[in-house]
């Protein structure tokens, strides 16, 4: 049987060995040996027949098995229902799966069929036939003699197209310069707020920081915010205060009234893309971010040693109030977080300023 | 084993039109009731036989179509349960060790289906595995295609289809990694933000647009659960109709064989058997997912905590798909530009942004890249074996070295952490290893598909080794050649061969005059690299030659020349085979096969 729509034309090209045509059918164990047929059949309804009682087995253990049952495996303990969840069900599943493909493997006819294919492409006939019926539709719609209705249709159908994008302008508040300003270039840092612990928000007090210590702080009027703000004020405010020895770290200039004898104060929030930094080396005064593995040299004004990031942590000013506690001298200087388009970076510090 | 053959190919039932079998047999009831409406019998008539060939590697597609199923499946079970909001709540739930601490309620309700859910957890974890099964199948269906040359024409589209659900399944499955609001996902999003952020010129106000206004905002979880849940699973879903019903349309392409050609398709009909391999199959895929969902721990939150902007975990990954945009970020060296107030980083944007572009770019374009270099306007429906589109293959594989190495430096702190190595040396060298590693496995990949080439050519030409040294009187050692079955010298000689596209010729390939002009010389040069180092194939004429030659060493074997090697230039066919032409000289080319 043959068709004149066939793919390719001479699918022989190039051959230097004529198609010897499909190989001989070679039937199987079990089309020629009665009993290995009728083993195949039973260990395929076998297999069947375990799963009702797999899904019985499933039922039981979702009424009868505490949820907080537990099997313990030695190196790691198990949760009794989901283990046994998993394996009644998986079992069950690949047993029905098993069977069926055992089935159309060893029981339905392996004979291969062939079938001729057909070009994805339509005959000529079609496609003239087609361009006939498109050129009387457009005959019909007078697009011909009245030419401009097209562009207007156009034109309108694109013009509509704006109002539906202006509808998706509130999907967030417009960063303009302004906003920008109280959000992105703001923290809640501000003259006199207390460095907390972010362990057990407690003040803390330069005496109690050894030379090498570091320790995660907060903003003491963070405790004043909840929900969203907190959390949106908790990603740009976050600091690590640390304690150096003075005399091996290098202070510019600039900078000789942000620290209390050694204690400094940076940002929390990498300058790469925002990951919290936390890696400390006592040694070197590197700091390492675990997501990127960008490397801050704390001793030296949080410059950048290693990594993707680009710019210097950003210090926080600290000095010690009347009652003898860290306190801010003031807001960052300088945007905290990963670059934004908008960022004046030329305020940054940069290895070799003072 | 009972090994008879009954019957061959000539006399192979060719299904065309599929002719009523028994003409009487009437419609059940319930059946005609169906057909009288809709047509059934139509559809049923041209598909219900409709063959489809056999082979390991088209179950691939299989896999991620069936993973797809388990998560539709899965994933409507957990919406049951699951709240999408960043709201504060208390945490109040039976795990003991996070009681009263203020989490989500996306946080709180992902705990209540770990603990408090009969079969929560399990389905929590057969959704996480699925997903991951999902993109892996994918991603290994689409090398398949790839390396076989699947998506030639007529079959561009359906490559270009299969690009897009592959992009579109890192959405989704980020979304879902994004929306229990851990504090991983969180450490995730925090990535996104910057990522979002370091678009030049429109960075902020999408920033601003997508998180609501400043990060982390309290809507992008609900926003992200609408885009996990209905916009990406919805055009999946239209995709992957599409995608099928191309398949249908085209038929599955084949492997070359005996009795395969490119105007037919050999295998099994849909019903019963494809549907039973089919069907029995997806039981499997999902009998092995459940069994991981029970067996196996996936993304523990309650161990990773509720979400903390000032937190994060040593170690942090994201799933394995995202790994290598994750590594790129990681080893990219600083840059960042300023200029007049404003700021351009690039050591995030390109990364993250221009890589991914980069990849999919590329994927989409390759079909049409490959025929203009080719020239090839032909339908294919017989597959290529790799090794005859040597360049081909070894782009490929120099594509998976490149992603291998981006995906190892993902991972360059646990790298540093487990084997003890320098976490900078391992940066600087993956730095260097993303751009030389692919080029030394290009090289490497395509000596060794040539030299498969060779070998193929030599086994058409001489058959195979007969297995018994023999030493000549003088002391020459020869082995002997058994002639090839005649299927087996089809297969390896089947291949259609493309010439070289010479500069300004005025016709292509197949010998069709061009319209415009003749080839480029860039064009031409292209082609000549893509194609110019194949091993010529045998000719009817080589073949008929050395079968010649044959039949005159099988006595030769005691003179010692019956395993000759064959020296290049007869391998690139510019010489005739020279099997058996060097007697004497068995002791050191006996054995020897290029």
């Amino acid at each position: 049987m043959s068709h004149d729509n066939l793919p390719v034309k001479d699918p022989d090209l190039g051959h230097s060995v004529p198609d010897p045509g499909l190989e001989p059918h070679v039937e199987r164990y079990t089309d020629v040996d009665k009993g290995a047929g009728n083993r195949a059949y039973a260990a395929i309804l076998m297999m069947l027949a375990a799963v009702p009682v797999l899904a019985i087995a499933f039922v039981v253990i979702y009424f009868a098995v505490p949820r907080d049952a537990y099997i313990d495996f030695g190196l790691l303990k198990a949760n009794a229902q989901n283990v046994g969840f998993g394996l009644t069900g998986g079992l069950a599943a690949v047993l029905i799966g098993v069977a069926v493909i055992q089935w159309a493997r060893v029981l339905m006819s392996d004979e291969e069929s062939v079938e001729l294919r057909h070009a994805a492409s339509s005959t000529d006939d079609d496609r003239a036939a087609v361009m006939g019926l498109w050129d009387d539709g457009v005959e019909q719609s007078s697009v011909r003699r009245r030419k401009l209705l097209l562009g207007a249709l156009g034109g309108a159908v694109g013009i509509s197209l704006v109002p539906a994008v202006v509808l998706l302008a509130d999907m967030g508040p417009h960063p303009t310069a302004r906003l920008r300003e109280e959000t992105l270039e703001r923290t809640i840092w501000a003259e006199g707020i207390l460095l907390l612990n972010d362990e057990n928000w407690l003040p803390i007090r330069p005496e109690m920081l050894e030379v090498g210590q570091l320790v995660n702080a907060q903003p003491a009027n963070l405790r004043d915010l909840h929900g969203v703000e907190a959390h949106q004020a908790k990603a740009k405010a976050a600091i690590i205060v640390v304690r150096m020895d003075p005399n091996s770290i290098k202070v510019p200039e600039s900078r000789k009234d942000w620290h209390v004898s050694g204690i400094l104060a940076y940002s929390k929030i990498c300058t790469h893309v925002g990951c919290p930094i936390s890696l400390w080396e006592r040694q070197t005064h590197h700091l390492l971010c675990p997501c990127h593995q960008s490397t801050f040299d704390l001793g030296n004004s949080g410059v950048v040693v290693f990594g993707p990031a680009a710019r210097a942590l950003p210090q926080l000013p600290i000095t010690v109030n009347a009652d003898g506690y860290l306190v801010a001298q003031s807001d960052f200087t300088v945007p905290v977080g990963p670059s934004y388009f908008e960022r004046d970076s030329s305020q940054d510090f940069k290895d070799g300023d003072q | 084993m009972m090994a008879n053959p009954t019957r061959i190919a000539s006399t192979s039932p060719v299904l065309e039109g599929q002719p009523a079998p028994s003409a009487n047999r009437e419609m059940p009831g319930a059946v005609k009731w169906a057909d009288d409406r809709i047509g059934l019998a139509k559809i049923g008539r041209a598909g219900l036989r409709k063959v489809f060939p056999d082979h390991w590697s088209f179950l691939l597609g299989e896999i991620a179509l069936y993973s797809f199923i388990v998560l539709l499946l899965t994933g409507v079970f957990l919406t049951i349960w699951f709240k999408p909001s960043m709201a504060e709540i208390e945490y109040d739930g039976s795990y003991q060790l996070l009681k009263g601490m203020p989490v989500s309620e996306a946080f709180a309700s992902t705990l209540n289906i770990s603990f408090d859910v009969r079969g929560g957890l399990l389905v929590r974890q057969i959704h996480h595995w699925a997903a991951l099964l999902f993109v892996a199948a994918a991603t290994v269906h689409m090398l398949r295609v790839f390396f076989t040359g699947a998506f030639r024409k007529p079959r561009e589209v359906n490559w270009l289809i299969g690009v897009g659900l592959l992009s579109l399944s890192l959405i989704a499955g980020f979304a879902g990694y994004s929306l229990p609001d851990d504090l991983l996902s969180g450490t995730g999003l925090r990535f996104v933000d910057g990522l979002i952020r370091s678009i030049p010129i429109i960075g902020t106000w999408a920033e601003f647009f997508v998180f609501g206004g400043e990060y982390p905002g309290d809507i992008l979880i609900p926003r992200l659960y609408m885009v996990h849940i209905l916009l990406v699973p919805g055009i999946l879903l239209g995709l992957i109709s599409a995608h099928l019903a191309l398949v249908v349309y085209h038929k599955h392409t084949q492997y070359p064989g005996p009795g395969r050609t490119e105007n037919n398709v050999v295998g099994y009909p849909l019903f019963p058997v494809y549907a039973a391999k089919a069907g029995g199959f997806f039981f499997i895929v999902f009998g092995f997912l459940v069994l991981m969902g029970g067996l196996f721990q996936i993304n523990p939150v309650w161990i990773y905590g509720p979400y903390d902007p000032a937190k994060v975990t040593a170690g942090s990954q994201p799933d394995w798909y995202m790994g290598w945009v994750e590594g790129a970020i990681r080893i990219i060296p600083a840059l960042e530009t300023h200029i007049l107030g404003t700021t351009w980083t690039w050591s995030v944007f390109l990364p993250g942004v221009g890589l991914m572009g980069v990849l999919f770019t590329g994927l989409g374009l390759w079909p049409f890249i490959e025929q203009w270099i080719t020239g090839d306007k032909r339908e294919h429906h017989l597959l290529d074996r790799p090794r005859n589109a040597p360049t081909r293959t070894a782009l490929g594989v120099a594509g998976m070295t490149s992603y291998a190495m981006f995906w190892l430096a993902g991972g360059n702190d646990i790298i540093a952490t487990r084997f003890a190595l320098d976490l900078n040396a391992i940066t600087v060298f993956m730095r260097v290893a993303v751009f030389v590693a692919p080029v030394i496995a290009f090289i490497i990949t395509k000596r060794l598909m040539l030299s498969l080439q060779r070998a193929d050519r030599e086994r058409a030409l001489h058959g195979s080794e007969d297995g018994v040294i023999v030493r000549s009187p003088d002391g020459g050692y020869s082995e002997g050649h058994l002639p090839l079955s005649h299927e087996e010298q089809f297969l390896l000689t089947q291949h259609l061969q493309h010439r070289v596209l010479e500069p300004g010729a005025e016709t292509d390939a197949s010998g069709v005059r061009r319209k415009k002009g003749g080839v480029s010389k860039l064009r031409a040069r292209l082609s000549r690299w893509y194609l110019g180092h194949d091993i010529a194939k045998p000719s009817a004429a080589e073949l008929a030659a050395a079968a010649h030659q044959g039949s005159h060493s099988a006595h030769a074997v005691e003179d010692g020349h019956g395993a000759a090697g064959v020296d290049g230039a007869g391998i690139n066919g510019i010489e005739g085979p020279r099997h058996g032409a060097d007697a004497g000289h068995g002791p050191e080319r006996a054995g020897l096969h290029h």
